[in-house]
């Protein structure tokens, strides 16, 4: 077997060639690989100018390859479009169906990039994997646990999509970015020469184009010819006064403003989503405050698990600033009761809700 | 890095008098074949020596070959000149074509002709009752390729071509992957077009040929002068041409012992690795097989990072068929055969030639089990069958 070898994760983006570029340089034997996640071809009537420079595009695999050559690196693409489509796909669009609104990055995180990737270049040879993301890695010498932190770029840490990682994962990852700011890895990728120096960052999710996940949901129900249910049904308010009718639940997210066609002095917001009924209910802003919920399938990072309260910074979305609250043991080890100190906006169910002290992630988990 | 080179099915190097065949047509022979003056005749000289040589190597009539791009443009020429003129023709091919037919049918049924696709057998070879079966009124060409790329299975030409004339269609072979690698002759075969590309038998790229039976005129893609007697438009590329019929001289004067050769050591690559590695089974029949390829399935492990892995160590196979950003496919082939997704992308393709040696074999059989056997024992669905 190669002695050692590092299989970085290239994207083609700024982030990922400038570990390619730090690992190389610093001696390792690395090789680049690009995981094809999503064909891009795939529902032609999503597709607009802009959609090509997304995620898995021809355009990245020719900046990972341009990248690779530079370097002098191995480098391959490796298809891992079948378990993206069963683990983040269509969970994905179950979950907006369902009345919840997910959070593909981190089932990507946990099925594909840390699983399926890992075991990929475990089985070629390479122990250990690196990839562009900002967060940072730590060995604990007290507990003896891998700990997750957030990376020194506040803008740019990407914890909360994260959470799920294992011990056995955050043992054989590396983030080389964690300790940087954005700026100085732009300005790395300049001194490296990097082509992709200048390019933008990645914004919305991958495979839905523009974000308009309600458009994608019904073309991929098209394509595998499955006959959308139809999803449509009342807007009520929280007394159960219908005010209007909507065209499906899976096209509101709990907070949602816009989009509901109903004419109110005060402006509405979705409170909840009740998919059984298929039932929109709205109200005011205040209505969407609450101060407590359950997570569920918790994965503990910096502990081993929950035995009493603890306190903790909590994260209900990724914009969210964390909220201080008290973690509360929920019967089971992957079950746990959040309670904030003051009360939250927009709690949303299928979301994540990940716990911090501080720069340490302690773990996280969905919100029911 | 050392690098072993196991995917001649794929391309194959240059051999050295055909790369100096290659340099004096740019050189000094660079003349414009149509021209009248002594360099153009020159030029031309070299090319109807070529043809000569090609012609030997398939035993057909010097004025019956046309020469091209490669095997995609004979591909292309042979099914879209061959429904040209016709209304709507029906042409029938078999499931594990080379993508340059089945997307050639493809575009030819979204211009409102006719397509059966035959299956295989699980040993990867064509019914010729499929074919009698498919036949139609208006079927204007059997189009079933001599040697499958995959898996290396020798298809029943003879018998099929038999019977495309008989419902008076035309037969077409796709015969990129048989040229050079085992004896042919498109008389015996009874075929009215035969592909060839130069690069599979240590020719260059870019240059190929079709076969055309003098009784058949299929019409010319191209459109321009009157080169290659007026069935190819477009100033011969006389050093891919010259380099190609001296390819097609070495093939026809050491096939002989070159396919014996490379049969034992394919033999040896592929009884080496079932000796040692479990669960192993080849996919196709191992009689009706070309004499330089072996295609197995590894259980429980993933094709394409056994390919990866083999190349890290300096060996190059292949798996699958690669799509435009690079990534690897379950192949239209192994699943024509009947093998389940899983299986299709669990299979290596090893494909041999003149540069293989019985220690390059030996040398690839340990890092096939090493890499194997790494990657089983990280392998969720593999268990060993004891």
């Amino acid at each position: 077997m190669s002695e050692n070898l590092l299989a970085v994760a290239m994207s083609g983006g700024v982030d990922s060639s400038v570990v390619a570029a730090m690992m190389s340089r610093s001696g390792r034997k690395v090789a680049g690989f690009t995981m094809q996640l999503w064909n891009q071809r795939r529902l032609p009537e999503l597709q607009t100018e802009q959609s090509t420079g997304r995620c898995c595009s021809l355009d990245d695999v020719y900046d990972a390859r341009a990248i690779a050559q530079h370097l002098g690196i191995p480098y391959y693409v490796v298809n891992f479009e079948q378990r993206f489509e069963e683990q983040v796909v269509r969970p994905f669009i179950q979950e907006y169906l369902a009345g919840r609104t997910p959070v593909p990055c981190t089932l990507c995180n946990n099925h594909v990039k840390f699983d399926q990737f890992l075991d990929m270049a475990a089985g070629i040879g390479a122990d250990e994997i690196a990839t562009g993301h900002y967060a940072r890695i730590d060995r604990n010498e007290l507990t003896g646990r891998y700990e997750l932190k957030r990376g020194a770029d506040p803008g740019k840490d990407q914890t909360y999509f994260l959470f799920g990682l294992t011990q056995e994962q955050l043992s054989r990852t590396k983030f080389p970015l964690g300790h940087l700011l954005k700026p100085q890895v732009r300005e790395l990728a300049h001194e490296y020469g990097l082509t992709v120096a200048t390019k933008n960052d990645s914004q919305e999710i991958c495979f839905v184009p523009n974000g308009d996940y309600a458009a994608f949901i019904d073309s991929y129900f098209r394509e595998q010819g499955i006959e959308p249910a139809t999803t449509r049904g009342p807007i009520t308010d929280k007394e159960g006064k219908v005010l209007g009718e909507h065209m499906g639940v899976h096209q509101f997210t709990v907070g949602q403003r816009k989009g509901l066609g109903i004419a109110q002095p005060e402006p509405l917001y979705v409170i909840a989503t009740e998919p059984a009924t298929q039932t929109v209910i709205v109200g005011q802003g205040d209505d969407l405050l609450r101060s407590s919920f359950y997570a569920n399938s918790v994965n503990w990072i910096s502990i081993e698990g929950l035995t009493e309260p603890i306190r903790a910074q909590v994260k209900i979305r990724n914009k969210h600033i964390a909220a201080d609250a008290t973690l509360v043991p929920a019967g089971a080890t992957h079950r746990a009761e959040v309670i904030f100190d003051a009360p939250q906006r927009a709690i949303t169910p299928g979301q994540a809700a990940v716990f911090y002290q501080g720069h340490v992630v302690v773990g996280g988990g969905w919100i029911e | 890095m050392r690098s072993f080179y196991f995917d001649y099915n794929a391309t194959t190097p240059v051999a050295k008098e055909v790369l100096e065949v290659f340099r004096q047509a740019l050189t000094d022979g660079f003349g414009n074949a149509s021209s009248i003056h002594h360099l153009g005749q020159a030029a031309k000289q070299g090319l109807e020596t070529a043809r000569r040589q090609v012609c030997a190597l398939i035993g057909c009539n010097a004025k019956e070959l046309v020469f091209g791009s490669g095997g995609t443009e004979a591909d292309n020429h042979a099914l879209f000149g061959a429904v040209a003129g016709k209304d709507k023709a029906h042409i029938i091919v078999s499931a594990i074509e080379h993508p340059a037919v089945l997307a050639a049918a493809s575009e030819l049924k979204r211009r409102g002709h006719e397509i059966s696709i035959v299956p295989v057998s699980s040993e990867g070879l064509v019914d010729p009752g499929d074919v009698q079966q498919a036949i139609r009124s208006n079927t204007a060409l059997v189009s079933v390729m001599h040697v499958n790329n995959e898996i290396g299975t020798i298809q029943p030409i003879e018998e099929i071509a038999e019977i495309a004339h008989r419902a008076g269609a035309l037969m077409h072979s796709d015969g990129v992957q048989a040229v050079g690698r085992m004896p042919v002759n498109v008389g015996d075969l009874g075929v009215d077009l035969y592909s060839m590309s130069a690069h599979k038998m240590r020719g260059p790229k870019g240059v190929g040929a079709l076969f055309v039976r003098k009784t058949v005129s299929p019409e010319s893609l191209l459109f321009g002068g009157r080169h290659e007697a007026g069935r190819r438009a477009g100033t011969e590329n006389t050093p891919g041409i010259t380099a190609m019929g001296h390819a097609a001289h070495l093939a026809r004067t050491q096939l002989t012992s070159d396919m014996e050769r490379i049969a034992s050591l394919r033999d040896r690559l592929e009884q080496g690795i079932l000796d040692r590695v479990p669960d192993v089974t080849v996919n196709g029949s191992r009689s009706a097989r070309v004499s330089n390829t072996t295609n197995l399935c590894f259980e429980g492990i993933e094709g394409e990072s056994l390919v990866i892995a083999l190349d890290l160590k300096g060996f190059c196979v292949s798996s699958g068929s690669a799509c435009s950003s690079g990534a690897v496919e379950p192949s239209h082939v192994l699943l024509a055969l009947g093998l389940p997704k899983q299986r299709a992308k669990s299979s290596v393709r090893f494909s041999l030639g003149y540069g293989n040696s019985a220690e390059q074999v030996d040398e690839l059989i340990v890092a096939v089990e090493e890499a194997a056997t790494h990657l089983r024992r990280l392998s969720p669905t593999y268990i060993a069958h004891v």
